[in-house]
């Protein structure tokens, strides 16, 4: 029942995507993404991906409850709000896709390369998909407490900034092209400015999100992807330290905001 | 890309350009090297900065001097209409200006690709979905004339809009095989056209 009205509210929107979109003004925008709050398609993704953290699966025939996704085994209230964050038993620091491609592997025995090697929307990365909108979720309304005391996190968030303003490609585009200045646009689509809290705020707590456009789920690591492929470079292989990073960056930046995720974008 | 690329470390540092965090290179190399790979026409060379990237990476940009160095050298890759046209048709440019198609990893090497003028830029009287990344360019003919000056700077612009600032956020539309001579005729006519909508209120 409630899968077929939120399928309903996800036609809707998808409608007023294309049609109400073209020629609006400011103010019929802000109608719009009201509009769009009322009603969040990502349930459908959270309520599988809550499904897939209890059930057995992979090789292994594990489930997901022994995950440590920094606050201990299980706990996932909470845990995505806190994340990147320098995790002792890889010696890494980690966002909460890489993390749960360790769990993954560790626990149930489904390889890394399913996902870096894997399609969006299919397969393992689908589940991963789900996995994702059910633990962000469960951090939805938290305060952002990325912890910047150990040194890698600190080497990371450098590291970030330094990709962050990085130029190269047949566009000469970094990601401060786009989102390096406030009150910024790209057609109708504002930019936050993510070098300001502020900004980075904004962007971090409302990704991952239900895209009402293509009607799909996007991850953080999906959103990233995407950027570079805009920015006209190669493609960031999924998980890769440049995208933990960006991701040090713009969380840490957005320290002390309040999680609103899953989002829901145009 | 005639410019001569380079990875980042030493030229940078000589130049003084302020990355953030006074970074260790090999270690921002090495990540940059590991995390991308090649995916279609985006190939993973693309990483390499020609110098001006380089030098515009940082929160600071060059020196004046510095700047005026590498605006020169843009400008000389300038290649001005081959058949001595500058304008061509308005109404394809408008179509050129819409379009922000063109060398993602999804684009073919044989696509037709657009300006993606309008995702930073006004352009005619009535289209309201416009970026701001650029000025507004609304009358932009009609404010300036067509001289043989404006021509000439405006084609240079389009084509290399590094030739001016040597960091400016607009791509080389020309130099990078964005965009085709015809297109940047079509472009100059949608600039400069009196009766294109750029210029004529509706």
């Amino acid at each position: 029942m409630k899968k077929r009205l939120l399928s309903a509210v996800a036609a809707a929107l998808a409608l007023a995507a294309t049609g109400a979109w073209a020629d609006a003004n400011q103010d019929s925008l802000d109608e719009y993404r009201e509009m769009l709050a009322d009603g969040n398609p990502s349930e459908l993704w959270e309520m599988s991906g809550e499904e897939l953290w209890t059930t057995a699966r992979g090789p292994k025939n594990a489930s997901l409850e022994k995950c440590d996704l920094g606050m201990g085994p299980g706990v996932v209230k909470g845990a995505y709000a806190q994340m990147p964050r320098y995790f002792k038993d890889t010696g890494k620091v980690q966002d909460l896709e890489s993390r749960l491609m360790t769990c993954m592997d560790a626990l149930q025995g489904i390889a890394p390369d399913n996902f870096i090697k894997g399609k969006w929307g299919q397969d393992e990365m689908e589940k991963m998909e789900q996995i994702v909108a059910y633990v962000v979720g469960q951090s939805n309304g938290a305060k952002v407490k990325v912890n910047m005391s150990h040194p890698e996190m600190k080497r990371m968030y450098q590291l970030g900034e330094e990709a962050f303003f990085y130029r190269a490609g047949p566009m000469d585009f970094s990601c401060a092209t786009c989102h390096g200045d406030d009150g910024k646009r790209i057609r109708m689509q504002g930019l936050p400015n993510l070098t300001k809290h502020e900004g980075a705020a904004a962007g971090w707590t409302t990704w991952p999100a239900y895209r009402v456009s293509n009607g799909q789920f996007w991850t953080m690591q999906h959103r990233l992807n995407d950027c570079y492929r805009q920015q006209r470079f190669p493609e960031p292989i999924y998980g890769s330290e440049v995208t933990q990073a960006l991701s040090v960056y713009m969380a840490a930046k957005a320290n002390g905001a309040k999680m609103a995720t899953p989002g829901i974008k145009r | 890309m005639k410019t001569k690329m380079m990875w980042i470390a030493p030229l940078a540092l000589a130049a003084g350009v302020a990355f953030a965090g006074d970074g260790d290179y090999a270690d921002f190399k090495q990540m940059m090297d590991h995390s991308f790979k090649s995916k279609g026409i985006a190939e993973k060379h693309r990483l390499y900065q020609l110098d001006f990237q380089k030098e515009c990476s940082g929160t600071e940009m060059p020196g004046k001097e510095r700047m005026a160095q590498i605006e020169a050298a843009q400008l000389a890759t300038v290649k001005y209409p081959s058949d001595g046209k500058y304008m061509g048709d308005w109404q394809a440019g408008e179509k050129v200006a819409i379009s922000g198609k063109g060398l993602t990893w999804k684009d073919k090497a044989d696509a037709v690709n657009g300006g993606g003028c309008y995702n930073c830029h006004e352009l005619s009287h009535t289209e309201i979905a416009h970026g701001t990344i650029g000025p507004s360019l609304k009358d932009y003919g009609k404010l300036r004339g067509n001289s043989e000056d404006v021509l000439k700077y405006t084609w240079a612009k389009i084509y290399n809009a590094k030739a001016f600032n040597a960091c400016s956020l607009m791509p080389r539309n020309g130099d990078s095989g964005l965009l085709t001579e015809k297109q940047i005729q079509d472009v100059m006519a949608f600039l400069l056209d009196p009766e294109s909508p750029v210029n004529k209120k509706p």
